[in-house]
């Protein structure tokens, strides 16, 4: 290919892993703005007018600490753990369409890193491999607490996978691509798969929540029983990394689930206001962070209002709930399809 | 531009970030030694016994079990593809493939495998 | 060009990474090498334009087989270094069986025939959809009994790691 198009693509790949930073960094600070509006407080406030440079000090507070490590750690696993997280939670932002395309000097150039065709399953692994990070930083800090809570972690990861990867194949069935760009494509025009897989979407939103380990779901790390959980032994930019991964990963869930239910880049009469073509693909991606930023909302929100699930009941919920559920909807929507779309 | 490349690319960008924060907080932060500082965060008595040690199997059956259920949704992906095209037929074929691991999930739950004590 | 530089790269990091599976003393470092060495195959998957199978290649080995081993060696407390010393019997049935399947692999790649493959990126075999055609129409037998399979794996899972309390 040529220069200017491969030119393109590494400043997109930049642009798109700094802007994910960049949204953790603030999730951060609206995390604490919306807690404080849940408890009827102000929330930071000292840090430039609304706190808007807490994030800033906050980072800076991260590079600036000390950091230390267990006398008997793993050296190079613990190193590895938050490492790894960090770099699994960036890579994910390589499949999902950002927006349609813009058209720069006669040629056009799309909004996504890479437009694959198994682009879901793509997702999906990157997930799967997303428990190493904290089971290996939990295991390397020689913790029991840190053990546990990463034990628990991936207990709870690989268990809400499953129902989760059900529902992806049911959107799937509907579309018949794998490639997120497809499938955000097919729903333009309000067909959004909200409407035809209600079951499948809260399937998917429970098991997002339990895959960033969010609570309800945040028994990796509640400090009430086990400190910090997995990263109690963490300091510094170590502890950064895995606290910015949960909001990176919150991030990316948001966008998996506004492209796959909610029409991704998609608005109301996206094609009849006559705008230009680069307009449109702006606006889109303008919608697609407005949904993004209700979804990291809807994280906030769940978080001060549901109290923390039990172990037994975070399991009995996953594979006697969810999973039954998403079978089932499985198997309703290919019999749906046989009578009535054929 | 292939999409091994790009892949390659993005790896490599998040590998950058993520030495860059490393480095940059080896280059700003503090350093003292301190014995106490090597000791487990507990609650200030000096742990007992190893923290690598033997844990509840429990956790180990969940994990053969997403095994089994993770191949099994990986079957039917490419079945999701093509469903529409397969019609009745190919219904019927997964439908079989899906009450057999049904019975697994079943026979499991019925052991009382899925319930955490 | 690129590919080209890619494909040995991958292959050094796979070999590298293989040997150090034998190599490293703790066995959850083995198990961390070996993740790496199935992410570096899946990358000659994707040189070969077989992405599904070099996604389904992660999934599977990379994310859930590997998380069980790595379940097994940190739960069940298998990281002692040094701790497998094994009889000299063991050793010597070991260095056979080794030793047989190195014989059958010389004898595979001997006997074959090595071509020159087509450029890979024109195959469409690996794509999903004509994977899933296959499989659904020609294979549609042994992708049944697959679930048989399946099931019996997880029966006896289930038997081996839980015991009735009565």
């Amino acid at each position: 290919m040529d220069i200017q198009f491969i030119l393109y693509k590494i400043i997109l790949i930049v642009a798109i892993l700094l802007l994910s930073l960049m949204v953790a960094m603030y999730s951060t600070l609206a995390e604490r703005k919306v807690a404080g509006f849940f408890q009827d407080r102000l929330g930071p406030n000292r840090a430039g007018i609304f706190g808007l440079l807490q994030p800033v000090a906050d980072g800076l507070k991260l590079f600036m600490k000390e950091e230390f490590m267990p006398a008997n750690a793993d050296k190079v696993l613990y190193i590895m753990g938050p490492s790894l997280t960090m770099l699994v939670a960036l890579l994910s932002s390589a499949v999902i369409p950002w927006g349609g395309t813009l058209i720069i000097a006669g040629r056009e150039f799309a909004l996504q890193v890479a437009d694959v065709n198994i682009g879901v399953l793509y997702v999906f692994a990157v997930v799967s491999i997303g428990v190493y990070g904290i089971m290996i930083g939990g295991w390397a800090s020689n913790n029991k607490y840190a053990l546990m809570g990463s034990v628990r972690a991936a207990s709870q990861m690989i268990s809400y996978e499953l129902a989760m990867s059900m529902s992806i194949v049911t959107i799937v069935m509907t579309t018949g691509s794998l490639s997120l760009n497809e499938i955000v494509t097919q729903q333009q025009g309000m067909h959004w798969n909200v409407f035809t897989q209600p079951i499948g979407f809260v399937v998917f939103l429970i098991c997002a929540f339990a895959e960033t380990n969010r609570a309800p779901f945040d028994l990796p790390e509640c400090d009430s029983e086990l400190i910090g959980g997995y990263h109690t032994e963490y300091s510094s930019m170590k502890l950064g990394f895995y606290l910015f991964s949960e909001y990176i990963n919150m991030f990316i869930s948001s966008a998996m689930i506004a492209s796959l239910y909610f029409g991704g880049y998609d608005f109301p009469f996206m094609h009849d206001m006559g705008l230009s073509h680069n307009m449109v693909t702006l606006m889109g991606t303008a919608a697609l962070f407005l949904k993004i930023t209700f979804f990291g909302f809807l994280f906030m929100w769940i978080r001060w209002t549901l109290p923390r699930f039990r172990y037994d009941q975070l399991m009995r919920f996953g594979w006697k709930g969810l999973m039954p559920w998403a079978i089932a909807n499985m198997v309703l929507t290919g019999f749906f399809y046989m009578l009535f779309k054929k | 531009m292939s999409s091994l490349s790009l892949f390659l690319t993005v790896f490599l960008t998040g590998i950058v970030l993520v030495v860059a924060g490393l480095g940059i907080a080896i280059l700003l932060a503090p350093k003292s030694f301190n014995l106490q500082k090597g000791e487990p965060y507990e609650c200030g008595i000096i742990t007992h016994g190893t923290s690598w040690m033997q844990f509840k199997a429990g956790y180990y059956l969940y994990a053969i079990l997403y095994l089994m259920f993770d191949v099994e949704t990986i079957f039917l992906f490419p079945w999701a593809t093509i469903v529409r095209d397969l019609g009745y037929q190919g219904l019927y074929s997964i439908l079989f493939f899906i009450v057999i691991l049904g019975l697994g999930l079943a026979y499991a739950w019925k052991k009382n495998v899925l319930k955490w004590d | 060009m690129l590919s080209l530089y890619v494909f040995f790269f991958l292959s050094a990091v796979t070999l590298v990474s293989a040997v150090m599976v034998l190599l490293s003393k703790k066995p959850i470092h083995s198990v961390l090498y070996l993740t790496l060495t199935f992410f570096t195959l899946a990358g000659h998957y994707i040189m070969l334009n077989a992405q599904f199978l070099a996604v389904v290649h992660i999934i599977v080995y990379a994310g859930a087989i590997m998380v069980l081993f790595l379940f097994t060696v940190m739960l069940l407390n298998l990281n002692i270094e040094g701790e497998f010393q094994k009889s000299t019997v063991m050793k010597f049935v070991a260095a056979i069986a080794g030793g047989m399947i190195f014989l059958v692999l010389i004898g595979t790649l001997k006997s074959f025939d090595v071509t020159t493959v087509g450029d890979p990126s024109m195959t469409q075999i690996g794509l999903v959809k004509n994977l899933g055609k296959t499989l659904y129409s020609q294979y549609l037998m042994p992708f049944e009994l697959s679930s048989i399979l399946f099931l019996s794996a997880m029966v006896g899972a289930v038997m081996l790691g839980k015991k009735d309390k009565n």
